[in-house]
């Protein structure tokens, strides 16, 4: 097994648990010192992500955000962002980043009541209403019975977002 | 306008009843608006640009009626410093030069910091453990602030927040907690392990780390993508209401195993609060601390424990020279810090020690 960092032989094995989510890392024994492996208590999978991704682009660094002026470089040292649209320009290195710290990568809350997504969200609801009623009218009990447990879901994320 | 809350006293008609072990719930969002850099980033036109937008929408919310809204370079020091003891900023906005706002609703529940690290910080605060309430109160004015502000926001990542580890959610969720059971039966280290592993954080009462004076801990999610609102407020309720038995069952203990020694700490306590006359904010917060403990046993009465609760904000520095009306040397502050607890505690009655017999 190679090392995270270098092409030598891995011998430091770490794995993180995260909100139930196991994160595994393989490291050689000096890149596993220079990270500061041995003092388990200070450690972040997180933080040594961040890391290799920044070695990745050490040299050219060739990512700015055009809109708000931000570069990797500033990114890297700051842990902040620069605006709306540094979200797509970063978003290669933040991938594996948003991993290390969150329990998912994909937005499960709330729903901005003028945002797009939130408008297909109410349709789709609208469409499975109107569904239901047909197949009520028709008779067609299975068909009801399918459309109430999809209704039945939508309505449950309804509420753990709203 | 917005010295009356600074010098205004908590012991009036407002202060809520306190109850044992949580002091209080908290919620709060980032949110930023679309189309303008994050505060960090902005000149300071377009953060005045933003200060401008917000307050204006903030004429036209419902619940913010009658609110206050301040400028922060219109503070002096010592007036930031009470806002953040009193929990209702951060440090970090205290510390902003320029073109930074706080809102205040009339009940002093709602806070809305403009241009700290995101654009708008929008909390809640209530006595007690009550997530389902103070969610309900934020997601209400959230809503109402995003029909006047377009917020940045993505289909797949959530609200955009400066920095990536508010990303989602923008949720920052935490409780204050009095554990002082946990804390004298050397439990502490274990709970924050434990609290650590299921994704969340531990801070004593102004942030800083798990060594807490008064055996207070703010405890809080750290993650805010993934989960719904919902599930993380869940998980987290879950989690305090166990902390909460945990407490309780180390305390039970503690008279058990060593009451003696638990009702004498007690005892001096009270002792030293009523006859102090050089006081440090650290040791006032311990025997404070006791006081609390000694109210939740039922050895005092109830009153002492909301007491308790607004000496732990009165006895900080900042707080203690406001009493002054002038800043004050350390030393100095330890008299008026003394002086305060000894009138307070003046007409403290002994400590029934019935429960030991």
């Amino acid at each position: 097994m190679k090392c995270h960092h270098c092409d030598k032989q891995a011998t430091v094995h770490l794995t993180q648990i995260l909100n139930g989510q196991m994160h595994k890392m393989d490291l050689c024994e000096s890149c596993a010192q220079a990270k500061g492996v041995t003092n388990p208590e200070n450690l972040s999978i997180g933080s040594l992500m961040e890391n290799v991704a920044g070695s990745d682009e050490d040299g050219a660094s060739p990512m700015t955000c055009e809109s708000c002026g931000t570069t990797h470089s500033e990114f890297k040292k700051g842990g902040r962002l620069g605006c709306e649209a540094c979200y797509h320009v970063f978003r290669p290195i933040l991938e594996p980043l948003l991993e290390g710290m969150h329990a998912g990568i994909k937005h499960l809350g709330k729903i901005p009541a003028g945002s797009k997504s939130r408008v297909q969200f109410e349709q789709s609801l609208g469409e499975l209403k109107s569904q239901l009623q047909d197949a009520i009218e028709r008779e067609n009990y299975e068909e009801a019975a399918r459309i109430r447990d999809q209704l039945k879901d939508l309505d449950g994320k309804l509420e753990s977002k709203v | 306008m917005f010295h009356e809350i600074l010098s205004e006293d908590s012991s009036s008609a407002r202060a809520p009843k306190s109850i044992p072990v949580t002091l209080s719930t908290r919620i709060r969002l980032a949110r930023n608006l679309s189309e303008f850099p994050f505060p960090g980033r902005a000149e300071t036109a377009q953060r005045r640009a933003v200060l401008t937008k917000c307050l204006d929408a903030m004429h036209d919310i419902k619940e913010l009626d009658s609110s206050l809204a301040v400028e922060v370079d219109d503070l002096s020091e010592l007036e930031r410093q009470i806002l953040v003891e009193k929990h209702l900023i951060s440090r970090e906005l205290s510390e902003v030069e320029e073109a930074s706002g706080i809102i205040l609703s009339k009940d002093r529940n709602c806070c809305i910091m403009i241009n700290e690290e995101d654009h708008l910080r929008i909390q809640v605060l209530l006595p007690g453990l009550d997530f389902k309430k103070v969610w309900k109160r934020v997601d209400q004015l959230d809503s109402h602030i995003e029909t006047e502000i377009p917020y940045a926001y993505d289909g797949e990542l959530g609200f955009l927040t400066a920095c990536p580890t508010n990303l989602g959610t923008g949720m920052r969720a935490s409780a204050m907690m009095h554990l002082p059971g946990l804390v004298m039966s050397k439990n502490m280290d274990k709970v924050v392990n434990a609290v650590n592993q299921l994704g969340f954080a531990v801070r004593g009462l102004f942030g800083e780390g798990s060594d807490a004076s008064g055996s207070i801990f703010q405890i809080s999610n750290q993650q805010t993508l993934g989960e719904s609102e919902g599930a993380i407020i869940e998980r987290l309720d879950k989690t305090l209401q166990n902390l909460v038995k945990q407490e309780e069952f180390a305390r039970q203990k503690l008279l058990q195993d060593d009451g003696h020694r638990l009702i004498d700490k007690i005892g001096r306590a009270v002792g030293v609060l009523k006859t102090c006359h050089l006081i440090q904010s650290a040791e006032a917060m311990d025997l404070l601390s006791l006081i609390r403990l000694a109210a939740d046993f039922s050895m005092m009465p109830d009153s002492y424990r909301t007491l308790a609760d607004r000496m732990f904000i009165e006895v900080q520095p900042g707080h203690v020279q406001l009493s002054a009306g002038k800043p004050v040397e350390p030393r100095d502050r330890d008299h008026l810090r003394a002086s305060l607890l000894r009138q307070k505690f003046s007409k403290a009655p002994m400590i029934k020690a019935d429960c030991l017999s």
